[in-house]
């Protein structure tokens, strides 16, 4: 007979036992619109900075707009997920250099004011039309020698930062060896990045960045693709609790739901109509984007709930 | 300043559960929850089986991964006693302290805060033992300085082999088990 370990608890808490479930879909929808807003804070700076500001039609300050947008329906879930919601203050009353969760507060902070004020560049005429004060404060704000660069250069800086916190958040959670990976904020960076290349290929009108943003999205899947590959190799080639938890998508009963929806249609299917779409094989078509953007948020429900169902070996 | 700790006789615990309960009541503990438990560990083959009953609670670890992962501030270290304790005032729920801990020794409170162990600070402060301690029909949990080396947790561990759980996890933890 093989030997055997049985362990009998007499803990039952809740949200812990059997299995810990601390967060349920408020915390992925949250870090997908936080890195999808971070993808749409770079991909409207490099726009600012290569000049597209002055095209007719560009996306470079709707982009701002929507992602306040986003981000305020991404907060709202978080505040939805705290259990204590009369503190929220809290957060703004301290600074923990060692919780990620403190430091994405504070970049959220400072995420609105930057997009703000990419919007306020150019505001949308009809709204400038009605508020006059938005208008002069735009004339004022262009007046400013080299704003347009300064603004640009915060957007990329900070959607960078945010787009990286979103991972960082779970990969410093050591206690759950899923997330125990240094490639975890890349991953939902270059996703966040995919995601808003998507997006912005389905509400751009100027032809040439609707081009631009196809290329792009190839370029940031196939990169994302490579990117979930070493993540993998990372896990299954580390301790055994690490090989476990890759287990969770590599067999495990997250296995189906990440290799079928997440890297299948959500990766290598848009990944493949994109590239008939740039190489003018077929049409482009609204289907690659949305599945990207699909892909995106399953990626994130994937890894917050099978990452919480991975743990050290309890023996 | 001391550094507390525990030490609990694996030999000695025969899994009453009566530490479960003097911490239920000691510390108002709604139903449904608890800060302490029993884990019963059985391993071997059939007929050579061992078998090793562990009272578990928070390990008031040296490095504390709730701590570092609370954005507030509310999982903190207590000068006194250089306990791990949660300032229920500072806490959002947020739950990033039960997703840091390998124990999973939080849960979330019903009025919307994280709990977890506090070694009865309450009691320790006036000189008594925690309230799991007090009780343990069969001594097998003891309380003590660990710095101390003439305290009664110190003498125990210099005596027996002992083990803490899940040292691969890098939170030092400071409950030390007897084998």
């Amino acid at each position: 007979m093989n030997p055997m370990i049985e362990l009998t608890s007499s803990r039952a808490n809740e949200m812990v036992d059997p299995a810990l479930h601390v967060w349920g879909w408020e915390i992925p929808s949250y870090l997908f619109l936080g890195g999808l807003v971070a993808g749409m804070m770079i991909i409207s700076g490099y726009f600012l900075l290569r000049g597209n500001g002055t095209k007719r039609d560009t996306v470079t300050y709707l982009l701002p707009g929507l992602g306040i947008a986003f981000l305020s329906l991404g907060m709202l879930a978080l505040f939805l997920d705290l259990e204590q919601k009369l503190h929220v203050w809290r957060f703004y009353t301290t600074f923990r250099a060692t919780s990620p969760m403190s430091w994405g507060s504070w970049i959220l902070l400072l995420v609105y004011p930057a997009m703000a004020t990419q919007m306020l560049l150019r505001p949308p005429a009809r709204l400038a039309e009605r508020v006059p004060p938005l208008a002069a404060l735009s004339k004022r704000l262009r007046a400013i020698p080299k704003m347009e660069s300064i603004v640009a250069v915060a957007n990329i800086a900070l959607g960078t930062s945010l787009g990286v916190y979103t991972g960082v958040l779970l990969s410093t959670l050591g206690a759950r060896p899923l997330w125990n990976s240094a490639l975890l904020g890349p991953l939902f960076l270059l996703s966040g990045l995919s995601a808003a290349a998507a997006f912005v290929h389905l509400v751009a009108r100027d032809r040439d960045e609707q081009v631009l943003l196809a290329r792009a999205d190839n370029a940031f899947l196939g990169m994302e693709l490579a990117v979930i590959g070493l993540f993998l190799i990372g896990l299954v080639t580390s301790t055994q609790a690490h090989a476990d938890a890759a287990s969770l998508l590599l067999g495990g009963p997250y296995t189906a739901v990440f290799w079928v929806f997440v890297v299948g249609v959500g990766l290598v299917l848009p990944l493949g109509i994109q590239s008939l779409a740039t190489r003018h094989v077929i049409q482009h078509t609204p289907v690659a984007p949305i599945l990207v953007l699909a892909g995106g948020l399953l990626l994130r429900f994937v890894i917050v709930y099978a990452g919480q169902a991975s743990h050290w070996n309890l023996i | 300043m001391p550094r507390f700790g525990m030490v609990i006789d694996t030999r000695r615990c025969v899994g009453c559960m009566d530490c479960v309960v003097a911490c239920k009541t000691e510390n108002e503990i709604p139903e449904g929850y608890c800060r302490n438990w029993v884990v019963q560990e059985v391993r071997g083959a059939f007929p050579d089986l061992q078998m090793e009953i562990r009272s578990e609670r928070c390990n008031h670890c040296d490095d504390a991964a709730c701590v570092s992962a609370c954005p507030t501030g509310a999982s903190h270290r207590e000068p006194f006693g250089q306990t791990v304790q949660i300032d229920k005032d500072l806490c959002v729920g947020c739950k990033a302290c039960l997703a840091a801990c390998p124990y999973d020794a939080r849960s979330i409170h019903p009025d919307g805060t994280a709990d977890k162990c506090t070694f009865c600070m309450h009691r320790v402060e006036k000189g008594d033992d925690p309230a799991c301690v007090a009780v343990c029909p069969s001594r097998a949990l003891h309380f003590g300085d660990l710095d101390d080396p003439t305290s009664e947790v110190s003498r125990l561990l210099a005596s027996r082999p002992s083990h803490t759980l899940m040292p691969e996890a890098g939170t030092k933890p400071r409950i030390f088990y007897l084998s």
